[in-house]
């Protein structure tokens, strides 16, 4: 078994939360690894993106091959299109639908959603209007967590533990507010089972 | 044995302490700064190792070569450029008797993620004559490190580990064995191998040459030099180094059958190993992380026996990072199928300031002062200051390396240019800034300086700086700098056209005048008020 997949977005949307979250729930099953993240410049506003590789074997390099991920899992629409050439035949790609537009030239919403919709496999989510019913704008990683956790080798119970761990810091109140951002993402993700 | 997730930054650290650290030193740096930072939060932890930030590479190389004199364990870590940097101490501990074990950690850039060139710090060992040793994962990085200072204290020399960006930032599982001990504190038995007068020198370098012939055979009989042959397949054989193993593996699957192939992780080149494939085959492909360092050694100058077949005939590209991808024609393999392609223009999304960042302020008074002249020099420097460069502000014109700024508008003012203003961050300045304003001094240089004070390392996450804030003016004042013109404003929106005055009052005065844009950067400014609750 061997699982790859892109976690993107813009630098301070929680792409290393999620990517963290999925890779302790995949070493906690006994999996196999490897987690590679961008630091220093990019953080600032930029575009980010964490290669993340789970294998039942040894895993050799921390980057993906070209064409070879089995999903990218994107806080923002036009981050899910930077990395395409990564995705395989039938690999799934899962994105927020909320545009995070600080640069001059952001392309058209309605068009850019609509090439993603076009793709064989495609979701996309309204993560942040969810994230605010689950209690917090904040949560929207763990919406799109949620979606995805359909399709990953681990068991979702494991990764709603991760969650409780991680925030448990914050206060009860944060650890269910994330919960529910996960478990309403994961309800949402259930029509992406049937194409 | 205990398991933990690290990066190869901190596994590297981890090594340290398992091998009986005692103190590092260290300036932040991309990709290298989370070693310190690992060793600094286990330390408020542990009340040990000792574990600094220092005002630049070359002072945090100076203090642990004290610690190595007094027989204790020291690691220094830096990003490859500050290695030039520390260049004079680290070129000069190969010629003492290292005494506690001395471990130097340079973080290599390829593909130069945050950094300005991809200068290859093997280059650096071999220019020093020392060992170095390049971890393919987070395992090696933890176990190299604790053997690097075994090897250090056994031949007397400092050993390098060379990191690169991709190893340095990825996170695995890594098993940890026993935590050994930290040495006595006792001083260097005889430290005219420390007084490198010509006298002592010309021994210590006899010396260094005579151990070569060691630190070759220890790197032809490493554990980390694997040769493995296969004599039924002649057609070609591969050699790796760093992360060009994990690359070649990913693909080798696809090879059939496999080909001889030697991997290199342990320096001086070894050799003898090299010569041992090549006479097995007829070609050889050779994948480098890093500039083509054994590729050159192997083409010589004469023509070697043997087709090579690397990044110097173009085989693999020259520039950047080797990928699992971009190695395959070289190895006779087709490119991957994609997915189909994107039919849409993707706008690139560049780092950029912060919203709220001070620098921002700043930049929009200086660009309001420079528009009453025709054309103007704004020199720069080394931090989140340099996105200054792009739009919307277009404020800045040079970054070279660490200080380099000032440096720069001393010569273009003494070349004739009028105006010139300097702009370097607080921590650059600390760092390599205040020697160049000496000279600045020295001849009262008709240039302006601006220091972008934010009170931290803000690049690489918003370190402390070494020194604090408060104490800058006096550090200017005390090189010199007439009191008249330096200038101590807060840099805020609202103050836009009172700063702007300012700088333009201090462009106008005939010499050299210095001004303090004082604020608190967002990020930590945020984390101090959360810390507070």
């Amino acid at each position: 078994m061997k699982y790859d997949m892109i976690i993107a977005g813009v630098g301070g949307q929680g792409v290393l939360s999620v990517a963290a979250i999925i890779a302790s729930g995949a070493m906690k099953e006994g999996l196999f690894v490897k987690q590679s993240e961008v630091h220093g410049m990019s953080q600032r506003g930029g575009a980010v993106y964490a290669n993340l590789r789970l294998s039942d074997q040894p895993i050799y390099s921390d980057l993906i091959a070209n064409g070879t991920a089995s999903m990218i899992l994107s806080m923002e629409p036009l981050e899910s299109l930077r990395y395409l050439h990564y995705l395989k035949e039938d690999g799934y790609l899962i994105t927020s639908e909320n545009p995070e537009r600080n640069i001059p030239d952001y392309p058209d919403l309605s068009q850019l959603l609509e090439q993603i919709r076009s793709l064989p496999h495609a979701l996309t989510i309204d993560a942040h209007k969810l994230a605010l019913e689950a209690g917090s704008g904040r949560a929207t990683n763990m919406v799109l967590a949620g979606a995805a956790s359909h399709f990953l080798p681990i068991k979702p119970e494991t990764m709603q533990n991760f969650i409780k761990e991680i925030f448990a810091r914050k206060g009860e109140k944060v650890v269910n507010i994330n919960l529910k951002a996960f478990a309403m993402g994961r309800e949402f993700g259930e029509q992406l089972l049937k194409k | 044995m205990s398991e933990m997730v690290l990066l190869g930054d901190e596994a590297v650290a981890m090594g340290a302490i398992h091998a009986g650290l005692t103190a590092a030193y260290a300036y932040p740096g991309t990709p290298s700064t989370e070693i310190t930072e690992f060793l600094i939060r286990y330390s408020e932890k542990n009340h040990k190792p000792v574990a600094q930030w220092c005002a630049n590479e070359k002072t945090a190389y100076e203090a642990a070569l004290g610690v190595s004199f007094s027989g204790k364990r020291a690691l220094v870590a830096m990003k490859h450029v500050g290695l030039n940097v520390a260049a004079d101490p680290f070129m000069n501990s190969a010629i003492v008797n290292i005494h506690g074990g001395l471990v130097v950690v340079v973080a290599d850039d390829p593909g130069m993620h945050s950094s300005q060139n991809e200068q290859d710090s093997r280059y650096f060992a071999d220019f020093a004559r020392i060992l170095c040793l390049e971890p393919t994962n987070q395992q090696e990085a933890y176990e190299m490190t604790k053997e690097a200072f075994e090897i250090s204290e056994r031949f007397h020399i400092p050993v390098m580990i060379r990191l690169v960006t991709r190893l340095a930032h990825s996170r695995a599982v890594v098993k940890l064995k026993d935590q050994r001990n930290e040495n006595i504190l006792q001083k260097v038995p005889n430290p005219n191998s420390w007084i490198l007068l010509p006298s002592n020198a010309k021994k210590q370098w006899h010396q260094l040459l005579e151990i070569q012939k060691d630190l070759q055979q220890h790197a032809e009989e490493s554990k980390y030099n694997i040769l493995q042959l296969n004599p039924q397949f002649k057609e070609f054989g591969v050699i790796t180094t760093g992360l060009g193993l994990n690359y070649y593996l990913e693909n080798l699957p696809e090879l059939d059958p496999k080909p001889s192939h030697l991997h290199i992780s342990e320096y001086p080149i070894p050799a003898e190993k090299i010569r041992q494939l090549s006479a097995q085959v007829k070609k050889i492909v050779i994948l480098e992380e890093g500039y083509p360092f054994v590729e050159r050694f192997m083409r010589g100058i004469l023509s070697p026996p043997i087709e090579i077949f690397g990044k110097i005939d173009g085989a693999v590209p020259a520039e950047g990072e080797l990928t699992p991808d971009n190695i395959r024609p070289a190895l006779g393999l087709a490119q991957r199928d994609r997915k189909g392609t994107v039919h849409f223009n993707l706008p690139n999304r560049p780092p950029q300031l912060c919203p709220g960042c001070p620098h921002a302020d700043t930049f929009t008074s200086l660009k309001k002062a420079m528009a009453i002249f025709q054309e103007t020099m704004v020199t720069s420097d080394i931090g989140c200051y340099t996105l200054g460069a792009l739009p919307p502000y277009n404020a800045i014109e040079s970054t070279v390396n660490m200080g380099a700024s000032v440096g720069m508008a001393k010569g273009a003012a003494d070349a004739g240019f009028y105006p010139v203003v300097a702009v370097i961050g607080d921590s650059t300045f600390l760092h390599s800034g205040v020697t160049p304003l000496m000279d600045a001094v020295a001849h009262n240089t008709n240039m302006t300086l601006i220091i972008l004070d934010n009170e931290t390392v803000g690049m690489t996450g918003g370190q402390p700086t070494v020194l604090p804030s408060s104490r800058l003016e006096k550090v200017v004042l005390g090189i010199g700098v007439d009191p008249q013109h330096l200038r101590v404003i807060p840099t805020h929106r609202k103050f836009i056209d009172q700063n702007s005055q300012i700088i333009l009052d201090e462009v106008k005065y005939e010499g050299l005048s210095v001004i303090i844009a004082v604020r608190e950067c967002v990020e930590t400014a945020k984390r101090h008020k959360k810390e507070q609750k």
